[in-house]
């Protein structure tokens, strides 16, 4: 059995968020996930977007926690060294009733806080995005991408550095009071947690987890969006998020054309209501569907620019013949006393992640002192990315390790060096896709045809790893079945 | 004065290319490759059938590479192994292309620059077949990659999802290293490959092909566990009602080639919209003054033999380029003579060469053969059918040596004599021809040949 005064349960967005707020004070913190990896669910399958918050209800909990994660998220990209880059973003009108609907959308703005939203005609839409129709637009200027990936791995390797234990693929199978002492006594995967308090931010299961606790009141019905990847044609097509007006009790942002922090662009999501919270297929039907009404918003994309597909799900507590939003549930339990509840965090639970986490603080601190550490180390270190770098720099790393010298994936230029650190730093990456979303290999259009064959050499050559060991992602996603002879 | 000429890629094509150049007249050729040998993707093909147009010879692809790299080290080109092009520029003389290896980032001015960068394949994204995405799928590339030269085993049993002539020689391949092949899916109504690899890569291993289908749906939350297939309309969409589940925990993906022009729209080339291949005139020469392009990265070829012959060519007219000589035009698209799609019934498929001749024997008399050999192979075949075999043994320290036997044995010896060679050791790598060791099933007694290429 192990002692922590914090469990937190799930490693995703928000997870990692709480994890690495509390590692500010004394506590002695534990968090347990049951994938290999952080970001393996709702966190890595998502638009990559930090939302301004007008698309909330004003007084709501994501209204409110939205502002305030996108007004903080640049200087928390800083610190942390995640790419981030602010973008803006357009909602175009295609009708009269659009741009009703874009007006109220900029006063529930301006009541949820977001600066400077206006709206321009379709002179000036022209003007910007000759390639996008429409009779006006939205623009709402503090919209932003970021790399979703980066950010989570960042919040977990800052966290761990100060202090937080992780345990991966240790999913929670029990949660029971712990009679002698008033907390409580959690079953992840092979151990067993002696805790106070159980920080629930097991996103889509977050239901399941409260239920385990005997808080039996929620329940998420997960709603899948799929998407599609394309080239690197941002630069070409569209350098701004691109949305339709979203009509009204949808429950998600209608399909979209968003540029990602590496210069892709991707197409969606859907939104479809489904029984499996794991089931992050494609399909036929919404694929076809996701292209032709991306079409109608950029009609220079072509099917060739597709290099490829990834579904991830919304954990909604409005049930499908509700739709739409229902806020964030952010509390202790009255009938579990030391169960902190986080529901339903769906769109802008990445936006508002650090204020969520910050929020848990609060609640804490309502209970126990909290005691801020004098060497918390609030700063971050990414891998340096050698296709960033000046020709110069790039120069240097390579005279500091010729292992910079050699490109190991062709695609997005990502050498030797950068994937040994992956695999090196601590905690370090154990899966080819958490190498790929330390070190951005096999993301681009080969999918890894030339990459991934010379990682698995360098795994089983360098860190003496067998073939058969080799995981795609969590235990189960085995890549070989061992050597030929 | 001639110049120098800077060429991307030791493939067939830029080794090609670097000897044309050299004979023409070239004060110095460098060729930049990115990977730590030269020879390109023909390292990975340890099948035969390459050589015989350029070499008069039957060669597995390491040993066409070695015979190509020897022509153009024998005609004075520098390989510069361990070097990735990141971008052409434009520089006073011509241009500089800018790669980087283990000694930095390295600044090589050319007057004349040639392309010679391949392709790579089409992936499952590209063509968005649905379902999750498990592990467990492969392009037929890199499942080669992985068993050719890493002695990395993808899986148990595999689909093959398009009958390219990569995925046909990798179901061969597989079945001769254990795996078991399922089947084989091709959109299209015929294979797309050359009937010589229907023949003796799918009919010899009794491994099904089904036309006119396609995978629709992937099965499998962490590993592949089963593929859907469905029939397809004319339109080349799954008919409902039509679908088969076949268990599987690998997805082979032998779906198309694209040529690989990173390197080429750095410099601002001219790319086919449809194929993305760098668009030439007939003297291979891209839109870009003094860039030329050969091979697989101007437009997918079918045979190594091919891309060698474009490559010369291009080398030729890099190097007339800066003498303000005539070029030569390329004016063949060579590939219409050889035989592809399913083999003709009543007919015996010569797999000799790639030309795959469709031999008719009536009365002891063949007909529709090109060269003799064609008839003494449907005579040989109506009575013992014989084959070459190709494979790898691995040595002490765990490289894979690519091998193939002295002789053509017995079609039945095929898979009994490659499960006994994959038992094989050797102490060190041999050089090429050298026996390695010897093999025997039943009464078939065969030395093993090493193909290395060294």
């Amino acid at each position: 059995m192990k002692d922590t005064d914090i469990l937190i349960i799930g490693a995703g967005a928000v997870g990692c968020a709480v994890a690495r707020e509390l590692s500010r004070f004394r506590l002695r913190i534990t968090a347990v996930e049951k994938e290999g990896d952080v970001a393996s669910g709702t966190s890595g399958r998502n638009s990559a977007v930090v939302h301004a918050g007008f698309n909330n209800r004003p007084g709501s909990l994501m209204a409110k926690l939205g502002v305030e994660g996108n007004r903080g998220f640049e200087s928390a990209c800083e610190e942390l060294d995640v790419p981030f880059q602010n973008t803006g973003k357009l909602l175009v009108a295609f009708d009269e009733e659009d741009r009703n609907i874009l007006e109220r959308l900029i006063e529930q703005g301006k009541k949820n806080g977001c600066e400077d939203l206006r709206l321009i005609d379709a002179e000036e839409l022209k003007r910007r995005l000759p390639q996008v129709g429409g009779i006006g637009a939205m623009i709402s200027p503090h919209t932003s991408i970021f790399d979703p990936f980066a950010y989570c791995v960042a919040l977990y390797e800052n966290a761990a550095e100060n202090g937080v234990r992780f345990y991966f693929n240790s999913p929670v199978t029990a949660v029971e009071r712990d009679q002698a002492e008033g907390g409580f006594l959690v079953t992840a995967g092979k151990q067993i947690f002696r805790t106070r308090f159980v920080i629930n931010c097991a996103g889509l299961f977050s239901d399941e987890i409260s239920k385990l606790a005997g808080v039996d009141r929620y329940r998420i019905y997960p709603c899948r969006g799929e998407y599609y990847i394309l080239d690197k044609v941002a630069d070409s097509l569209l350098s701004i998020p691109v949305y339709p007006a979203p009509k009204p009790g949808i429950g998600g942002l209608g399909v979209h054309i968003t540029p990602t922090i590496d210069g892709n662009l991707i197409i969606g999501p859907s939104s479809e209501y489904i029984e499996d919270k794991e089931d992050v297929s494609c399909t036929s039907e919404i694929m076809e569907k996701l292209f032709t009404e991306a079409k109608l918003l950029l009609p220079s994309i072509e099917r060739r620019h597709i290099i490829g597909n990834y579904a991830g799900i919304r954990a909604k507590q409005a049930p499908p013949e509700e739709g739409g939003f229902r806020d964030f549930v952010i509390r202790e339990e009255e009938t579990c006393p030391g169960l902190i509840n986080l529901i339903g965090i769906e769109s802008p639970g990445l936006t508002a992640s650090l204020p969520i986490a910050r929020m848990v603080r609060d609640l804490l601190s309502a209970r126990i002192d909290l005691i801020e550490k004098e060497d918390f180390q609030p700063r971050r270190k990414g891998i340096v990315r050698f296709r960033d770098c000046t020709e110069e720099e790039q120069n240097q790393l390579i005279l500091s390790d010729p292992e910079y010298g050699e490109l190991f994936c062709r695609c997005q230029k990502v050498t030797k060096r950068e994937i040994r650190e992956a695999i090196e730093r601590t905690p370090g990456a154990k899966s080819i896709s958490a190498i790929k979303y330390r070190a951005w290999a096999t993301t681009g259009r080969c999918a890894g045809g030339y990459c991934l064959a010379r990682i698995a050499d360098l795994l089983i050559r360098d860190y003496g790893m067998k073939p058969e060991e080799i995981t795609l992602r969590s235990p189960g996603s085995e890549l070989f079945r061992g050597e030929v002879k | 004065m001639s110049g120098t000429i800077v060429i991307i890629g030791a493939g067939p094509g830029g080794l090609a290319a670097a000897k044309g150049a050299r004979l023409a007249g070239a004060d110095r050729v460098i060729i930049l490759e990115r990977n730590e040998e030269p020879g390109g993707i023909l390292n990975q093909c340890i099948h035969d059938g390459f050589g015989l147009l350029r070499y008069g010879k039957h060669l597995s692809g390491p040993e066409y590479a070695m015979h190509a790299i020897a022509e153009a080290e024998q005609c004075g080109a520098e390989i510069l192994p361990g070097h990735h092009v990141l971008r052409i520029e434009p520089d006073s003389r011509g241009h500089s292309v800018i790669a980087a290896s283990r000694n930095g980032l390295g600044k090589f001015e050319a007057d004349a620059v040639i392309l010679s960068t391949g392709c790579r394949e089409r992936t499952r994204g590209a063509i968005s077949i649905p379902g999750p995405r498990p592990a467990g799928i492969y392009t037929a590339g890199t499942a080669q990659n992985l068993i050719n030269l890493r002695n990395i085993l993808p899986g148990k049993r595999a689909v093959i999802l398009g009958s390219g002539d990569i995925g046909m020689i990798m179901a061969r391949r597989m079945r001769l290293e254990g795996m078991e092949v399922a089947a084989v899916i091709e959109i299209l109504p015929e294979p797309a490959g050359l009937s010589r690899n229907v023949s003796q890569c799918l009919y010899d291993f009794d491994i099904p092909i089904h036309c006119r289908h396609t995978v629709s749906r992937i099965f499998g939350k962490q590993r592949v566990e089963a593929v859907e297939i469905s029939k397809v309309d004319e339109q080349r969409k799954p008919i409902k009602g039509s679908e088969q589940i076949i268990a599987c925990d690998t997805l082979i993906l032998s779906v198309g080639l694209i040529p690989e022009n990173e390197t080429a729209e750095t410099a601002g080339v001219n790319l086919d919209p449809k194929t993305n291949g760098a668009m030439t005139d007939a003297f291979l020469e891209t839109s870009v003054r003094g860039i030329f392009a050969c091979g697989n990265c101007r437009k997918i070829m079918d045979l190594a033999d091919y891309v060698s012959e474009q490559g010369e060519t291009a080398g030729y007219n890099a190097v007339a380029r800066i003498q303000g000589n005539a070029m030569k035009a390329w004016d063949r698209e060579r590939g219409s003579d050889l035989r592809k799609g399913f083999p003709e019934p009543g007919t015996v498929t010569c797999t000799l060469c790639p030309n795959g001749c469709q031999v008719k024997l009536i009365n002891g008399i063949a007909s529709g053969n090109r060269c003799p050999r064609g008839a003494d192979f449907a005579a040989r075949e109506a009575v013992l059918p014989m084959r070459t075999v190709t494979t790898t043994v691995k040595t002490a320290d765990g490289e894979l040596v690519p091998v193939h036997l002295d002789r053509p044995v017995r079609k039945d010896a095929v898979l009994p004599l490659s499960r006994e060679i994959s038992r094989m050791r050797i102490s060190s790598s041999m050089k090429c021809g050298e026996a390695v060791g010897s093999a025997a099933w039943n009464d078939t007694e065969v030395r093993v040949l090493s193909s290395c290429g060294r």
